[in-house]
């Protein structure tokens, strides 16, 4: 009976070690372990031994059986992990063919600048202000100080819409100083942004439809050190805090003193190339200190209280940064253009 | 403005300051400099040199070897193919190795196996031409010996002709003998005329010994091109072109670039408007001068004068407008000989852009760019009767301009007459039929002060914007016109042009009184945010022509300085030289209580990024549209959409009104997209469109329309729709339905739908008509949806309120609905969601089927129908009443059975 056990065992371990599959494997568990199985009935025969060899036996018996098992639970293991490892091969996938992307639009570069620069205003404490494109003469020029013959009224200059020359497309957002100084008075800090109309014809710098943000500050004790501390804020956020600007002063109708301010070419570094047409500087922007006339006009007293204005072109800004060569892109609003942002 | 640092050298000296260290000095106190020009810079190594000696070429029938004394030990060689230099003539010699304007590299080389070392240079490869040096024109004979007949066969002049023999006429062929320059452009020659000599001086520049001309026995002259009426062709080495010929006092060896004024430096400002004092040199160096801290000297006009004649029986003015003359300043000048004039006020005019003509109009545009003022000069044999009347033109008058033109004048522009007619237009450009010409002989030398905007709406009316009425509209210091008229009459009596009559014709309509301004440092450095000193301020202001008065803490501003008026101007005076950039940088202090984004902006800025989100790409298209793009998108005549805010001076008809619709722009940018084959394009806009308010004020509404528009192969109806639903969906939008609408033009009557929230109408959606789609050549289906930016906003809902999720289990049942085919599945889904009762969660279509096993004229429509309880979980029995429930509706109002 002894040798019936282990040659039981022996042969057992050598077919569970063979097995292939989990199928063979069960049928290895019945043909041993079953009711019916070998060491079953190896067991059945137990009965027939001396009573002295038979909890020897026994002890024989429940080994061989542990040890299959064992074996078989083993085994077992080792096949369902081969199982798995043959899946996940059959499974793998080119990871090269393109995903299922879902559709994404993008904003148009000009106005990606233009939120950006919301963005640092606001967080200045600025708030934003809108206001009509059809606007009257006496907002766009008259209150703004622009003289009665000052050459942008002409209608070869601005487009109008009322024969008096009363009513125009505005032709800068500068109108919005006065709108906001007459309608929230003062302590004021808003930026107003949007469309502005001169006759240009259409090319690869001018455009009859252009973008403007105007900023303006009026409030007690406001210096032109102020205009300077918030507007070199302003452009270190957009271009770099290493960005070199240059103030120089120039002449508008509605400030005094006035100013431009350039910033260092970002190409050559300021020693002059075809970018700042060898200048080396690159206009951006026109501001000043808001001119008494302006105050007055707008019912406050230009002794008691000072501000600072500013204004700059939008599509020179996104053709700037996005490196843009002609604003027509722009408005053309070729689908291959605006995916590139 | 250009400045030439040579002129302004004259008038201030800052010593040896490079280009562009003067154009950042200048443009930080406020002289923005565009560019700087060194006039000579393109060229090296040109140097001038006399010929000594001339051989002609043994292998060229038009080339010539010269040796050329160019300052060094040894003569240079040099081969040329000109034939306009001589023995003893002084030409610019371009070295080995030398450059010149236009990036020209010169080099030695050989040229038919000569050597020549460099090369001679003409007026124009120095970029200079004959304005520049009006003596250096060349004059070409007919050299025989150069004459290729145009038919070999039958020439016009015999390949063998001799001294003597006849050409046509009294023209017969010369042997040149001899051939010597005299210095003056004229040239001593000698000739054998068949057996006679014939010593004639003469003016043509090409003919040397050796060379056969025709000499017109008559006249005893040699014939050009001309007087024998030949092509150039057949003379093609004649030419009136050739080496410039120097006059000028220099030795060989000179650097070329001082000799012909090439040494000079331009520097060109952009001039801003309130400062039309800086458009002249004066100007310029008062700003220089403060700029740099160095003294500007000038200079007071002096005029001998003692002309024959006394000025006031000569000339009599009247200025009938004074309001739009406020003075006229006039001098006379007799005996005038019109010259060129000199070479240093040809090249100060040349390097300040303008060019020179003859001594008297030099005169005037020199002392326009010195003073700032214009001037100008007329004939007095045209002044009828000695007047001058300075009035309004006469309704229909008309006046030929010195350009050439006929102007049509009206009463609105100011002439300058005499007592008949309009001899120049005041301000703008003097009269054709007056003009300078090379036989005056009394000159009137005008220098007045016209009414600005005047002079501005003329030239504007004219379209005739000229330097001189450039600088009147900007409005001119009235005091100027007296020093620029003695200036003009001095440099008339320095260049010898003529002789001066005493006295000044000096009309003063309007006396201006000098302005007196306070000077207040605390209110000046509180603007600036700076401390400087009033000692300082009184500095700065003093170097640019303020002068202290009397009363302590007051000061006058100059009489070219209009344009201060006040602190601020001051304010800024200060701060230009103080330095922009030495102003410290603070940041004001102070919240606003109305910082960040209003909820309308909020809105904006969500429906830009929910539109994103569907993959719909940002657009910005213009707000003037063409009238005809009303057609383009079939609206009807009578729409009053078409009342559209019109432009009056549009650029063209194309973006002539403002858009009442935003679909022609969309359309326009689909289309274009198209035609690029762009295959799959969504795009979204959200733009203004303009509404007359029509309640006088001449304004308009200009509300907001959220466009959307895209075609391509995974695009249909649905798909612009579900687009929109999930942008209302976004905006919290609730009660959204959507109606078929047939009634729109412009979109596909069976493929359109209104959207509302409750009642209100949020816009319309679909397909666009394939009429429109045509006007835009475009054949693929294409989709639009209109939302007006008000609607959307009014109707967004709120912030969110949590919903607690369901805690029992839903029941779904699948229904399969058989129903005529016009009836909608919103009416289906309508009539469902009113027959359920109350334990209807959702409803959702999940096809739609017609075909076989439907009968003709039927539909299939199968739905999803998710049925649940708060409280408790349904049984099988509650969900089939509620079912029941529906159906029963369904057959009763819709006559929809199950399938």
């Amino acid at each position: 009976m002894k040798e019936q056990l282990e040659a039981i065992r022996k042969g057992a371990l050598e077919s569970i070690g063979a097995a292939q599959d989990t199928a063979g494997l069960d049928a290895l568990r019945v043909k041993y372990l079953g009711k019916k199985g070998e060491l079953t009935a190896v067991l059945k025969q137990m009965g027939k031994l001396p009573a002295e060899l038979r909890p020897v036996m026994g002890q024989l018996a429940n080994d061989v059986r542990a040890s299959l098992e064992k074996a078989l639970e083993a085994h077992s293991a080792i096949l369902s992990r081969k199982a798995l490892e043959a899946r996940l091969d059959a499974e793998a996938l080119d990871v090269t063919i393109p995903g299922k992307k879902p559709p994404m639009g993008h904003k148009h570069p000009m106005y990606a600048v233009l939120d950006e620069m919301k963005e640092i205003f606001l967080n200045m404490g600025f708030e934003i202000m809108d206001g009509p494109e059809i606007e009257q003469a006496d907002y766009n020029f008259t209150k703004l100080n622009a003289p009665e013959n000052h050459p942008s009224r002409d209608w070869t200059d601005t487009f109008y819409l009322k024969e008096d020359s009363s009513i125009l497309l505005r032709s800068q957002t500068s109108p919005m100083q006065i709108r906001a100084m007459e309608g929230f008075g003062v302590p004021i800090r808003m930026i107003s942004a949007g469309r502005v109309y001169r006759k240009d014809e259409v090319d690869a710098t001018h455009s009859p439809m252009f973008h403007q943000i105007e900023g303006l500050v009026v409030d007690k004790g406001i210096t032109m050190a102020d205009l300077k501390g918030t507007l070199n804020e302003v452009i270190r956020e957009i271009y770099g805090r290493e960005t070199v600007t240059r103030f120089r002063p120039h002449h508008f109708p509605f400030t005094e003193p006035s100013c431009e301010v350039d910033i260092q070419c970002y190409k050559c570094g300021g020693k002059g190339c075809p970018t700042c047409k060898g200048e080396g500087w690159i206009e951006l922007l026109g501001a000043g200190m808001v001119h008494p006339n302006v105050l007055r006009n707008c019912g406050i007293d230009p002794d008691e209280y000072s501000g600072y204005a500013f204004g700059m072109g939008l599509e020179r800004l996104a053709l700037g940064r996005y490196k843009i060569s002609d604003m027509r892109l722009i408005f053309e609003n070729d689908m291959r253009f605006l995916e590139q942002f | 403005m250009k400045l030439s640092r040579k002129w302004l050298t004259e008038f201030v000296d800052i010593g040896p300051v490079d280009d562009r260290t003067f154009a950042e000095a200048m443009t930080i106190s406020g002289s923005k400099v565009e560019v700087t020009e060194d006039l000579g810079a393109e060229i090296a190594n040109v140097v001038a040199g006399r010929i000594v000696k001339m051989e002609r070429h043994p292998d060229s029938d038009h080339m010539w070897i010269c040796q050329l004394d160019v300052g060094e030990a040894e003569p240079l060689q040099i081969v040329t193919g000109a034939w306009n230099i001589h023995e003893g003539d002084l030409v610019p010699v371009a070295k080995h190795k030398s450059t010149l304007p236009g990036g020209k590299k010169i080099e030695k080389g050989k040229l038919r196996g000569v050597l020549s070392n460099g090369m001679l240079c003409s007026l124009s490869e120095l970029g200079l031409d004959e304005r520049d040096f009006p003596y250096a024109a060349i004059t070409a004979a007919a050299l025989l010996n150069d004459y290729k007949p145009i038919d070999p066969e039958k020439p016009s002049i015999p390949a063998d002709i001799q001294p003597g023999h006849k050409i046509f006429g009294s023209v017969v062929a010369a042997q040149v003998l001899e051939c010597t320059p005299l210095g003056d452009g004229s040239y001593h020659t000698c000739m054998m005329v068949k057996d006679a000599t014939v010593c004639p001086d003469i003016r043509c520049d090409n003919v040397h010994a050796g060379d056969f001309v025709a000499y017109n026995t008559k006249t005893d002259t040699i014939c050009t091109l001309e007087d024998l009426r030949a092509e150039q062709k057949e003379f093609p080495h004649c030419i009136p072109d050739g080496i410039f010929v120097m006059r000028e006092d220099c030795k060989p060896g000179d650097d070329i670039r001082p000799v012909v004024g090439l040494d000079d430096h331009v520097v060109e400002f952009e001039i801003t408007p309130n400062r039309p004092d800086c458009l002249s040199v004066i100007g310029l160096a008062r700003e220089v001068s403060a700029t740099f801290d160095k003294p500007c000297l000038f200079h007071q006009p002096e005029v001998k004068g003692g002309a024959e004649g006394v000025l006031p029986e000569l000339l009599d003015v009247e200025t009938p407008d004074p309001d739009l003359c406020p003075r006229y300043t006039a001098r006379m000048v007799r005996n005038v000989k019109i010259a060129p004039s000199p070479k240093w006020m040809r090249e100060r005019l040349r390097a300040n852009g303008v060019r020179p003509i003859n001594n008297i109009v030099d005169i005037t545009n020199y002392v326009m760019l010195e003073y700032g003022q214009p001037m100008h000069a007329f004939d007095y044999r045209y002044v009828k009767g000695g007047k001058i009347i300075v009035r309004r033109a006469r309704a229909g008058e008309e006046l030929t301009t010195l350009d050439g033109n006929v102007r049509k004048l009206t009463p609105d522009m100011l002439v300058i007459a005499d007592d008949t007619r309009a001899v120049g237009l005041a301000g703008v450009m003097g009269g054709m039929n007056s003009e300078i010409v090379s036989d005056t002989v009394d000159v009137v030398f005008e220098s007045a002060n016209f009414d600005g905007a005047c002079i501005r709406k003329t030239a504007l009316a004219l379209g005739m914007r000229t330097e001189a009425s450039a600088k009147f509209e900007k409005g001119l210091d009235i005091l100027n016109t007296l020093p620029a008229v003695d200036r003009a009459c001095e440099l008339v009596e320095l260049l010898g042009a003529g002789e001066v009559v005493d006295g000044v014709i000096d009309i003063l309509n309007y006396v201006p009184q000098p302005r007196t301004l306070p000077v207040e440092p605390d209110k000046i450095n509180a603007l600036l945010g700076i401390n400087v000193s009033e000692n300082v301020m009184y500095t700065t202001l003093q170097k640019l022509g303020f002068t202290t008065v009397k009363e302590r803490g007051m000061i006058q501003v100059p009489s070219w300085r209009m344009d201060v008026e006040g602190m601020a101007d001051l304010a800024e005076e200060v701060a230009r030289f103080y330095g922009y950039n030495n102003i410290p940088d603070t940041l004001s202090s102070g919240l606003n209580p109305r910082r960040g984004w209003s909820p309308v902006q909020q809105a904006e800025n969500a429906i830009g990024a929910f539109c994103r989100g569907l993959g719909y790409s940002e657009i910005i298209t213009y707000s003037f549209i063409s009238p005809g793009y009303y057609d383009k998108i079939n609206l009807p005549a009578d729409s009053p959409l078409r009342e559209s805010v019109k432009i009056l001076n549009p650029l063209g008809e194309d973006t002539s009104i403002m858009r009442a619709t935003t679909l022609p722009s969309m359309l326009e940018i689909l289309a274009r997209n198209n035609h690029y084959r762009n295959k799959s394009v969504t795009l979204y806009e959200l733009g203004r469109v303009y509404f007359a308010k029509n309640d006088g004020s001449g304004m308009a509404d200009e509300p907001k329309i959220l466009s959307m528009g895209a075609y391509g192969p995974d695009m249909d109806f649905y798909g612009i729709k579900g687009a929109v639903e999930a942008v209302l969906e976004g905006l919290r939008i609730e009660n959204v339905r959507y109606e078929a609408e047939s009634g729109n033009p412009s979109y596909h009557p069976g493929r359109c739908a209104k959207v509302y929230s409750g009642q209100r109408l949020l816009g319309v959606l679909g397909q666009i008509h394939p009429a429109v789609a045509a006007n835009y050549d475009v054949d693929c289906p294409l989709y639009a949806a209109e939302l007006p930016f008000d609607a959307l906003f009014a109707s967004m809902g709120g912030a969110p309120v949590y919903q607690p999720l369901p805690r029992f289990p839903a029941v779904t049942r699948d229904i399969s609905l058989v129903c005529d085919a016009k009836t909608s599945v919103g009416a289906l889904e309508d009539c469902i969601r009113r027959g359920a009762k109350g334990l209807l969660k959702t409803v959702s279509l999940f096809d739609v089927y017609t075909g076989p096993g439907i009968p003709e004229g039927k539909k299939s429509a199968a739905f999803s129908l998710e049925l649940r309880a708060d409280d408790r979980s349904l049984t099988a029995q509650e969900a089939d009443e509620d079912v029941q429930g529906i159906l029963a509706l369904l057959k009763s109002e819709l006559n929809a059975v199950l399938r």
